[in-house]
């Protein structure tokens, strides 16, 4: 059977609207968020998989997750 | 994940809401949770307090989330508007200056003490019982507003915990509002050096 592949997902942060609580930053289970300077969370996507736990978890909904292309 | 030491400071949170029930006298304590942040964004340049050490943001996760009391929608979108957020800061700082003002005028003698703890900035609920004596009277009328501040909070925190995500509160805290402030001022001035 032929598998089927499915697109990457990243997680992205509207940094002009981010409010840097830090709440994306507990709930990543690969330390992939983290919020720089004070100023807004940032992703570091090397590491994030886009499991959208972030995203769930922002009380102001800045967090997007998108497909990416390879 | 691996819990800190820190992830449990929302015990302090609420026993400083519990101390302040029977002695108002401990609502000075909560200075620590306006100088703490400020300092740590002043000469840190990050929000560590937010993201690491706030108890009342861990109140919200752990009663709106582990205990599924939050209805776990997004906030609207004028709630997170810059607009509202710095409004609500000028605002909040407005009525914290009220409360000084109060504070002096009970210091100058021109004001009685007044055993009321303030409820969104509106109601006035007797709180006669949580005050012991023995302090000048200032000092007790500087807890009793403070107090009114910490209170008007929480039960704000907690209605938007409930509406919203359980820490929608963060969204317009003051305090978060005003260390994002400084830490983007604090950032501009590294730049242009």
């Amino acid at each position: 059977m032929e598998k089927t592949k499915r697109a990457a997902r990243r997680a992205f942060v509207d940094g002009g609207a981010c409010v840097a609580c830090g709440c994306c930053v507990k709930v990543c289970p690969l330390g992939a968020i983290a919020v720089a300077r004070g100023i807004a969370a940032q992703v570091d996507m090397g590491r994030c998989v886009g499991c959208g736990k972030c995203a769930r978890e922002c009380p102001a909904s800045v967090i997007e997750i998108r497909e990416v292309t390879a | 994940m691996k819990k800190h030491w820190y992830d449990y400071l929302w015990v302090l949170s609420l026993t400083y809401l519990v101390l302040g029930f029977f002695n108002i006298l401990f609502a000075w304590l909560g200075l620590l949770c306006f100088f703490i942040p400020l300092l740590m964004s002043i000469f840190g340049g990050e929000k560590g307090y937010c993201n690491r050490y706030c108890g009342r943001g861990q109140l919200f996760a752990l009663v709106g989330g582990r205990f599924g009391l939050s209805r776990r929608r997004d906030v609207p979108g004028w709630l997170r508007s810059k607009a509202f957020r710095y409004g609500f800061l000028v605002f909040f700082l407005v009525m914290f200056l009220q409360m000084l003002w109060t504070t002096y005028l009970v210091f100058a003698g021109a004001q009685e003490l007044r055993q009321v703890v303030t409820l969104l900035w509106t109601f006035r609920l007797p709180w006669h019982w949580a005050y012991p004596g023995g302090v000048t009277p200032w000092v007790a009328q500087f807890a009793f507003g403070f107090y009114s501040v910490m209170l008007t909070s929480t039960v704000l925190g907690f209605v938007t915990m409930v509406l919203f995500k359980p820490r929608s509160w963060c969204v317009y805290c003051p305090m978060g509002t005003m260390t994002q402030l400084v830490c983007k001022a604090r950032d501009r001035m590294g730049r242009e050096k």
